[in-house]
């Protein structure tokens, strides 16, 4: 975070983070994009003003344990229901697109 | 009996089991006003004629009972049904039909009740207007030209032009309590895990639940006796007793109740008619013989920073598993292009704008160097309001503020400006921060508006919020939608 002042952030930025986050976006989508995240951070910079710093970070509102259960078989989806919904399949399993670089 | 779709939810029951009417006669009564008012409304994304007069006609053959029984409800899109269309008001998942039923749809269908259709959403339950769902806005029942609230406007929306007298709704930072309020509805946003999550699509996984939406105080607690409870299927599930709701609903009683108005919920922003009647239910209430006092939750000014830093860093994370790879939609697959290539383009496409923004922000927030700053101090400022509440109940029973600082606003004007839109969700953001119950309840009209008062309680004490829900809508006269528009 910027040491003082208002962060900021760019177009460049905001490729790279969309890079980050797998969105393919056009020219026009980053500049409004990059206009509004900068609008946006603007604000939510504010809470840097809460002075927190011995205050333990809460993540979930019910005090986390680990949840168990026997392990026994349940009925569970078909593989036919598994991939019902897969925009395409294979021999019963997922079909990706290319995943290595080709020769 | 004249007109089915003006009846309560424990009317409608009651008549069911009496067997004045037919469930059957029920459902097709609500599917008739759909037929006939949606066209306007537009409150449902897919309507299941088949399948809800299937159920009636089991509920009339006796296979199905409950307090619930053969009443329709409206389902937003957010909730999964076994084969039936459910696209989170997204283009990425149109066309979906999941192979399982969420525990909080399984718990209605053996309750009996009769599933209408999947309601209408901002895209992944992000936004407050209904403005952000692919499949087009849904229209306020009380001024077609305004929003209905959102997330969950089609829920709310479906209730106030008595297309369902039940919805099922879901709140991560407002969106069963935000279009109640602008709707002139019941929405309830149970303790966190105190409804199941499974088969919930996630949004912001520590803030998301599932909650009661109805016309009336006990039809809301009905509801919510039938969907609340442990599920083992969510590891966040609370196991134990489910609140009294519906006895709290039929009580009404607040004589001694501690009632806390907080200090930072009002001010600039909060229109004058909003804070008007909402003063004015705070005195009812005290008239009824409640205790009525100021409270000061000084972090609360802070929870809306918080949680637009939280709930998108936890959406980035979500939202990474629609991949193109195992349900949804797929672009640019062309035997060339890499599974990055097609996942980003997918993702670009099937994506809408707001969707996108939130993402990009939950990333950043992530990010080596501002992860500190950002979702770290977020979380040590979610503590800090934790803490507001649990000093509040040393002193007070329930907390109170207005629902929403508006009224429903002309479709349109806070679309270009996130920030504004974002501010629809002031009073409401730090219960789910600290996870305990909220209710947003009619408390009346400004310039012919619904205004929502907004009451929170202890984890787990939701029967606190029916008490005083059912206490304020016997002292207020009905708040009925003129539905003006109708042909």
């Amino acid at each position: 975070m910027p040491e003082a002042g208002r962060p900021t952030i760019g177009r460049e930025e905001v490729a790279h983070l969309a890079r980050l986050s797998r969105l393919a976006l056009d020219d026009s989508e980053l500049d409004r994009l990059a206009g509004q995240l900068d609008v946006i951070l603007g604000a939510v910079a504010q809470i840097s003003e809460v002075s927190a710093a011995d205050v333990p970070p809460t993540s979930h509102a019910v005090p986390l344990e680990n949840v168990t259960r026997p392990d026994v078989v349940m009925p569970s989806l078909t593989p036919a229901q598994a991939l019902s919904g897969a925009p395409s399949e294979e021999d019963g399993r997922f079909r990706v697109p290319r995943i290595l670089d080709e020769e | 009996m004249s007109d089915l779709t003006r009846l309560t939810a424990a009317e409608t029951a009651s008549a069911i089991a009496s067997r004045e009417v037919s469930a059957v006669e029920v459902a097709q009564a609500h599917l008739d006003r759909i037929a006939k008012v949606d066209g306007q409304v537009h409150a449902f994304l897919h309507v299941d004629a088949e399948g809800a007069l299937a159920q009636a006609r089991r509920v009339d053959d006796g296979e199905l009972s409950g307090p619930l029984a053969g009443v329709p409800l409206a389902l937003k899109d957010v909730l999964c049904q076994q084969d039936i269309p459910t696209t989170v008001g997204s283009k990425i998942l149109e066309g979906w039909r999941p192979p399982y039923d969420a525990t909080v749809t399984a718990r209605l269908k053996a309750a009996g009740v009769v599933i209408l259709g999947k309601t209408n959403m901002d895209e992944f339950a992000m936004g407050s207007s209904t403005e952000h769902s692919a499949y087009g806005p849904t229209h306020n029942p009380w001024d077609l030209t305004r929003i209905p609230g959102g997330s969950g406007g089609g829920s709310s929306a479906a209730l106030a032009s008595y297309q369902a007298p039940l919805a099922i709704g879901t709140d991560t930072g407002g969106s069963i309590r935000q279009p109640a309020s602008v709707t002139g509805t019941v929405g309830v946003k149970p303790t966190y895990g105190g409804v199941s999550r499974y088969g919930l699509v996630a949004f912001s996984s520590s803030l998301d639940q599932a909650g009661p939406c109805a016309r009336t105080v006990l039809d809301a607690a009905l509801l919510h006796e039938v969907i609340a409870g442990y599920d083992p299927r969510d590891s966040t599930s609370i196991n134990q007793p489910v609140p009294p709701v519906v006895a709290a609903a039929r009580s009404g009683e607040v004589k001694g109740l501690r009632i806390g108005v907080v200090k930072e919920l009002t001010g600039d922003g909060y229109e004058e008619g909003v804070q008007q009647r909402f003063d004015e239910a705070v005195a009812i209430l005290q008239s009824l013989g409640a205790i009525v006092t100021e409270v000061s939750c000084p972090h609360f000014s802070y929870a809306l920073t918080a949680y637009y830093l939280i709930a998108p860093s936890e959406a980035s994370s979500n939202l990474a598993r629609f991949d193109a790879v195992r349900y949804g939609l797929r672009v640019g697959d062309d035997g060339e292009r890499s599974l990055e290539e097609v996942t980003a383009l997918t993702r670009g496409q099937g994506f809408g704008a707001e969707v996108k923004r939130r993402i990009i922000l939950g990333t950043y927030a992530l990010s080596s160097g501002y992860y500190d700053a950002y979702y770290g101090q977020a979380q040590k400022v979610r503590t800090l309001i934790t803490r507001d509440f649990q000093k509040a109940w040393e002193s007070v029973d329930v907390l109170v503020a207005p629902t929403c600082p508006t009224v429903a606003f002309p479709l349109g004007a806070k679309l270009e400006d996130p920030l504004a839109m974002y501010k629809q969700d002031i009073c409401s953001i730090p219960s789910n921060l600290y996870g305990g119950p909220a209710a947003s309840f009619p408390a009346g009209l400004s310039e012919g508006l619904p205004v929502g008062l907004q009451v929170m309680a202890p984890t787990l004490r939701e029967d606190l919020l029916y008490q005083v829900g059912a206490a304020l809508e016997r002292a207020l006269p009905a708040a009925v939608p003129p539905l003006a528009w109708e042909n």
